[in-house]
């Protein structure tokens, strides 16, 4: 506290750049603002090789050049970047002293959603026995991907013990200068997940960040590296459906998939941050860069379900870049209140007979605003190139606002690219309709929104799917007006 | 069971008087027809008993199985055992139509302070009901009326009635939009459902439902009120002369 930047540079100068585990900051926590000294002090604190500690730099210096985007249809405060702490020492999901601590809203939230009360515990930090108990379960699962040499650590145990993938691979898909919020992560990023499926492996489980949750909070700069060699097949599940409370304003991940030849990888994701109250004060922004890469008859399919953050702004992405490569998109986004989101994808036809399915459904309560906006681009070489896009609006409320962006971009005459449209009110009739057969109206508007939702929930995993159904009934509970 | 006395009702903002002291008694086991020329306030007797938003009952009551029923949210009548047939069935996409009735029964089946019904015991009745008014048992596990025909829709109404077991059920126009032999089996199923603990009030614009299911009595609604009540043949009278006689004897 109390610690400026002037104070920051001269204890710089009398240190002589020697940082690391000889730091001033007994606090382990770095001074806010950002500058090239704050970038050499995170990878310092990280032990990065210095091949890795270039990259920051390089894409400090390009964002530094850059703007931030304007084009989303969003409106918000801009954060103040020299506001920001960059880093501090890896960080625990708050503690609470006593499960008797905990907030009983939260409580009543994880109750509703069907959490277990032991799950519940280790959530939020309260169960010792069964934190001790995860980590268990969760090393009897490393011995078994460790035995079909599945690597599944966090990012930064990957710099360490397989620097000759991270550096082969991370940037690839994202590149360090690819947009502003990606050129600050690059600059910047603290720690993330990394994936790793060899040649010809089926991962035989869904690989969650749920198995490394005492590895959690990994803070506002997270970064995911998924490969997945030839003819391999993973299924990865980010996020968490429990209310995550974070105190981060700003959130700016970076997502990278690779598939190689005949590789798929099914990437799924509900995310469910603290949305600002009800008057729209507060609240987590959340502006991320996802993309795969596939080569020849790969496959990546993006599956999200988004009901949280203030201000969204989400394009998972795929570049079918190999023939017969194919790409997917389901998502379910959910605004209510004073949320804004604009998500949505972007299919790279670049390889011949490549295809891309894109079905988003939105649906928008209270005074939230809620836009699709994808591309579609067809490259001149991509022969035989096939899009479907179906994008559908559901409106709780005449105060709330769907909004549809579609691009298409085709050079190439052989293509095929359809795409369908809908907006629709949340039928009063339907509602009636229910009730009059003795479901009150809250059950109504949840069966009618899952079945809205059903063809994008239908291809999340079994458990992840129940959970994100009951989450999509608490996000929109008294929100039809 | 239900006793409507000088029931007025207003539709819209407006405030428009559809219903000007409508009275009615139903008993357990009987079948009442309620008949009347467009805009006299069948629907409206519907919906109003249904308790649809947009209707305000301005005078009057309703008492049901001895209770107010105007007091209850339109789930609790339907948990009371009010059933409503609509006339024009809704869909909901994504929703299947057992998914559906499991969860509407489930509730009902709280409210009664029962147990969920069984998986075995809720298939088991799927396919009874379904056999009661010759719905494909396929169009089950489809989406509640999505992609039905219009005798699909109908049919589909009344076994979801075979299934909830109500009370007290009012079939709005339940024969509009009904080829000859839809009309037969939603009728053959409506009369097989019947009993001396249930009623059944029929709204029909035609005489020809009630050649299937035969009602006790006959009521003509016109302008809101009930202008004449008889036994079955009043129908028939009705089918020949039309309604305006009605108008000419009340001068």
């Amino acid at each position: 506290m109390g610690y400026t930047e002037e104070e920051l540079a001269k204890d710089l100068e009398n240190q002589e750049y020697k940082f690391g585990f000889t730091s001033n900051f007994e606090s382990d926590k770095a001074p806010n603002g950002l500058s090239e000294e704050i970038i050499r002090f995170i990878s310092a604190k990280k032990e990065e090789p210095a091949w890795l500690l270039a990259k920051r730099l390089q894409a400090y210096e390009a964002w530094k050049e850059m703007t931030e985007p304007e084009w989303a249809h969003v409106h918000y405060d801009k954060p103040s970047f020299q506001d920001i702490c960059y880093y501090s020492a890896p960080k625990q999901s708050k503690k609470y002293e006593s499960w008797d601590d905990v907030d009983p809203e939260m409580k009543e939230t994880m109750a509703k959603l069907g959490i277990s009360l032991e799950e519940q515990q280790r959530l939020t930090g309260t169960a010792v026995d069964f934190v001790m108990d995860s980590v268990s379960v969760a090393t009897s699962f490393k011995k078994k991907l460790n035995e079909l040499g599945i690597i599944f650590c966090s990012f930064s145990e990957a710099v360490q013990d397989h620097p000759e993938l991270v550096k082969k691979y991370m940037g690839t898909v994202v590149p360090s200068k690819d947009n502003f919020y990606a050129a600050l992560n690059s600059a910047v990023f603290t720690d993330g997940s990394f994936c790793y499926i060899p040649k010809g492996v089926r991962c035989p489980m869904e690989l969650s960040t749920y198995f490394r949750i005492n590895e959690g909070g990994t803070g506002q700069f997270e970064r995911t590296l998924v490969v997945a060699e030839k003819g391999s097949y993973v299924s990865y599940l980010e996020g968490c459906t429990a209310p995550m409370r974070d105190e981060n304003q700003l959130h700016a991940a970076v997502v990278e998939l690779i598939a190689l030849d005949d590789a798929e990888i099914k990437y799924s994701t509900v995310q469910n941050w603290y949305p600002g109250d009800k008057n729209g004060k507060g609240g987590v922004y959340n502006f991320v860069t996802k993309r795969g890469l596939c080569e020849r008859n790969a496959k990546i399919s993006w599956t999200q379900v988004e009901t949280g953050s203030a201000v969204t702004w989400k394009y998972p992405s795929c570049i079918l870049k190999g023939d017969n490569s194919i790409g997917e998109f389901y998502s379910v986004a959910v605004t209510n209140n004073y949320q804004q989101a604009d998500t949505g994808t972007k299919m790279i036809h670049l390889g011949k007979n490549t295809k891309s399915t894109i079905i988003s459904k939105g649906i928008s309560a209270g005074h939230s605003h809620n836009s699709y906006r994808g591309l579609v681009q067809i490259h001149g070489n991509a022969e035989n190139a096939r899009n479907f896009s179906q994008c559908d609006s559901l409106l709780m409320s005449d105060t709330s606002g769907a909004h549809t962006f579609p691009y298409i971009e085709c050079k190439n005459n052989s293509a095929k690219i359809e795409h369908e449209a809908t907006t629709s009110k949340i039928g009063e009739d339907q509602i009636f309709y229910c009730k009059q057969r003795g479901i009150d109206e809250e059950k109504a508007i949840g069966l009618i929104v899952n079945g809205y939702c059903k063809e994008v929930l239908n291809q999340l995993p079994m458990e992840f799917a129940v959970e994100a159904q009951k989450l999509l009934e608490i996000s929109l509970e008294n929100s039809v007006g | 069971m239900l006793t409507i006395k000088n029931l007025h009702a207003t539709v819209g903002e407006e405030g428009l008087e559809i219903l000007k002291g409508l009275n009615l008694e139903v008993k357990p086991g009987e079948v009442h027809a309620i008949m009347g020329p467009n805009g006299a306030g069948k629907s409206t007797l519907a919906s109003v008993l249904a308790g649809k938003d947009g209707y305000e009952v301005t005078e009057g009551s309703v008492v049901f199985e001895g209770k107010d029923l105007l007091e209850l949210e339109t789930e609790d009548r339907a948990k009371e055992g009010v059933f409503l047939a609509f006339q024009y069935p809704v869909e909901i996409p994504g929703v299947s139509n057992i998914n559906f009735l499991k969860t509407a029964i489930n509730e009902i089946r709280e409210h009664r302070k029962q147990e969920p019904l069984k998986a075995k015991e809720f298939m088991a009745k799927v396919r009874e009901s379904s056999a009661l008014v010759e719905l494909d048992p396929k169009l089950a596990s489809r989406s509640v009326n999505e992609g039905f025909s219009g005798g699909e829709k109908k049919r589909n109404e009344i076994f979801q009635m075979a299934m909830l077991q109500p009370k007290l059920s009012i079939l709005d126009e339940t024969d509009s939009g009904l080829d000859i032999d839809a009309l037969r089996i939603v009728s053959d199923g409506v009369n097989k459902l019947k009993n001396e603990n249930n009623a059944v009030i029929i709204i029909t614009h035609y005489q020809r439902l009630l050649d299937h299911i035969i009602p006790d009595f006959v009521h003509v609604l016109a302008d809101g009120k009930i202008v004449k009540s008889g036994p079955k043949e009043l129908a028939l009278e009705l089918e020949e002369k039309g309604y305006d006689w009605l108008n000419a004897e009340k001068v």
